[in-house]
């Protein structure tokens, strides 16, 4: 058996996975490629469905050039690798993976498996965030590049990250009524770290130009801002905060995309038997993954988002990364000269990384205001004061004991969107760290899959 | 299926459609009514552009109108007339969709 008759699965078509299927096609593999969209892009280069396209540079600015050649490996790469869309792997056992594609189920086997599978925004609740009209602000990113819709026809932004300016800009680029752009992260961590930052400096460049442009056509960032919440009796009605000298404020909205932050979604990496670190500048567990791209299961490799929040462009260097780690396990040489080359590209991205979340710490006082009437969990509605309760009178002090008592993270979502923010509150009414009471374990499956095709 | 121009969003759509105004138009139904979305319209966006739900919560006296809207959160399953449920963040609309949605009795 040649290296050529290996099964080599590569999960998420984002810019990771694209990367890691360029290369190892280059070395003669035929690697398949799974992805849930209709189309290849990921999340970040995501693209309009068919018959909503538009111009890219448009919809992805400075980075159109980079999305399009993405968008086009596909095309390139041909009958080079075997790529299935609107595809779900819904489970992973030993090294076959359990699959949805049209309705019907099947496995396949892989001898190794390449994990791209992304990040979701980062969810703290706040009173009103189940009010129609509160989305991410992924979500009214998403709403913007891939269907050409505003969330709303006033839309307030919130955020504790870069995707903050970014999304305002867009939306007032496109035209769309911006009534606040609020940022809950200090000013001042952003000036201290302004050295640091300026090592990447197209990125920095980048950000400062939104946050400009936004503050000279009347929408500047409010640094700094101390509580949030959504008023309204059956949407969203307006957006109240306190602002950075504690006065409060209100505007009237019927749209709120509001997040705080990057997760990974390492679902599969945890079905596959992958071993998990916790990582505390983003405050969160995520698969174990060497600079290489290996995970600590062999056969299993690790790129991009889903096991590390870096961004598009280190996403896809950590996908040819892995690729050629994958490549050289499976015996065939690789060229060291290009491994070195990536791992240096690596390394100039750490210190702007570490930067980067210096200058949008975590939102702790965010937490500190969620009271007991919130709700944690929008799948089931269990409130932040029954999770107290667990703790207060059952002595929970782990995520999965806090899971067995009040049924968090048992949702559809399977606690991807209530995970980080009940470890925040465990981890606090237990006066313990996030580090200790850990992480929900994953069940299969990782997304809902009709019932008849399981049993 | 119609052409031309349709009628402006409702006042209790919730989302705002900036381009593809003029994109081809598809016929569907939101209990029973006649509505209109375009070409290339995920369902979410061809339901939220008529009115700001998708569906009712079902363990509280709530509506819901999607949250993520990338296929993670779960939050906008929609349910057609034939009983079979959709996400509909991930499902484009089609001719002669029949979406039928829950109200909350005063």
């Amino acid at each position: 058996m040649t290296i050529k008759d290996k099964s080599v699965v590569v999960i998420g078509a984002g810019p990771a996975g694209l990367r890691a299927v360029e290369a190892l096609s280059k070395a003669g593999l035929r690697p398949i490629l799974i992805d849930e969209a209709p189309l290849p892009g990921g999340q970040i280069y995501r693209q309009p469905p068919v018959g909503a396209r538009r111009d890219p540079k448009s919809l992805y600015g400075f980075e159109a050039t980079k999305a399009s050649d993405l968008h086009g490996l596909i095309v390139r790469l041909g009958d080079q690798i075997d790529y299935r869309p609107e595809t779900l792997v819904w489970g992973i056992e030993g090294h076959r993976l359990d699959i949805l594609s049209n309705g019907q189920f099947s496995q396949i086997s892989f001898d190794a498996l390449i994990l791209s599978t992304g990040a979701m925004d980062r969810v703290i609740p706040f009173p009103g965030w189940t009010l129609p009209g509160a989305f991410t602000l992924g979500a009214a990113q998403i709403a913007l590049k891939s269907q050409g819709v505003a969330i709303g026809r006033r839309v307030a932004l919130v955020g504790a990250g870069p995707l903050l300016p970014l999304v305002a800009y867009q939306y007032w680029k496109a035209g769309a009524t911006l009534c606040a752009v609020l940022d809950v992260t200090p000013f001042s961590p952003k000036v201290y770290n302004l050295l640091r930052l300026m090592r990447k400096p197209g990125t920095f460049a980048k950000g400062l130009w939104y946050t400009l442009r936004l503050a000279l056509a009347g929408h500047p960032i409010q640094s700094g801002v101390r509580a949030i919440r959504a008023e309204g009796a059956d949407r969203v009605e307006a957006l109240v905060w306190i602002d950075v000298s504690g006065k409060e404020r209100r505007v009237e909205v019927d749209a709120i995309g509001a997040s705080f932050g990057l997760k990974s979604e390492a679902q599969l990496a945890d079905l596959a038997g992958c071993r998990f670190v916790f990582d505390a500048k983003s405050r969160q567990w995520q698969p174990e993954r060497t600079p290489e791209g290996r995970s600590t299961v062999p056969g299993i490799y690790l790129a991009g988002d889903g096991s590390g929040i870096g961004g598009a462009d280190v996403a896809e260097l950590t996908g040819e990364m892995a690729a050629l780690s994958l490549i050289e396990d499976l015996g065939q040489p690789v060229e060291k000269a290009r491994i070195q080359d990536l791992a240096k590209q690596l390394d100039t991205y750490a210190p702007f990384r570490t930067a980067l979340e210096a200058a949008y710490p975590f939102p702790h006082h965010l937490i500190d205001q969620i009271d007991d009437s919130v709700m944690i969990c929008r799948c089931e509605g269990m409130t932040a004061g029954q999770l107290r309760q667990a703790v207060s009178q059952r002595g929970a002090t782990e995520m999965n004991r806090l899971k067995a008592l009040t049924r968090i993270g048992m949702g559809r979502c399977q606690g991807r969107v209530c995970g980080p923010a009940a470890a925040e509150v465990l981890a606090r009414e237990a006066k313990s760290t996030i580090e200790a009471v850990g992480r929900l374990r994953c069940n299969p499956p990782v997304k809902p899959i009709p019932v008849r095709e399981v049993f | 299926m119609s052409t031309g121009l349709s009628a402006p969003a409702p006042a209790s759509a919730l989302f705002h459609r900036l381009s593809r105004r003029d994109a081809p138009e598809i016929a569907f139904t939101i209990n029973g009514e006649a509505v209109t979305a375009r070409e290339g319209d995920l369902l979410v966006t061809a339901i939220l552009t008529h009115r700001a739900t998708l569906r009712k919560f079902e363990f509280g006296a709530d509506m819901r109108a999607g949250y993520c809207l990338m296929g993670a959160c779960q939050d906008c399953w929609v349910t057609l007339s034939d009983g079979s449920r959709v996400r509909a963040c991930t499902t484009l609309v089609s001719p002669g969709m029949a979406v039928v949605i829950d109200e909350i009795k005063p």
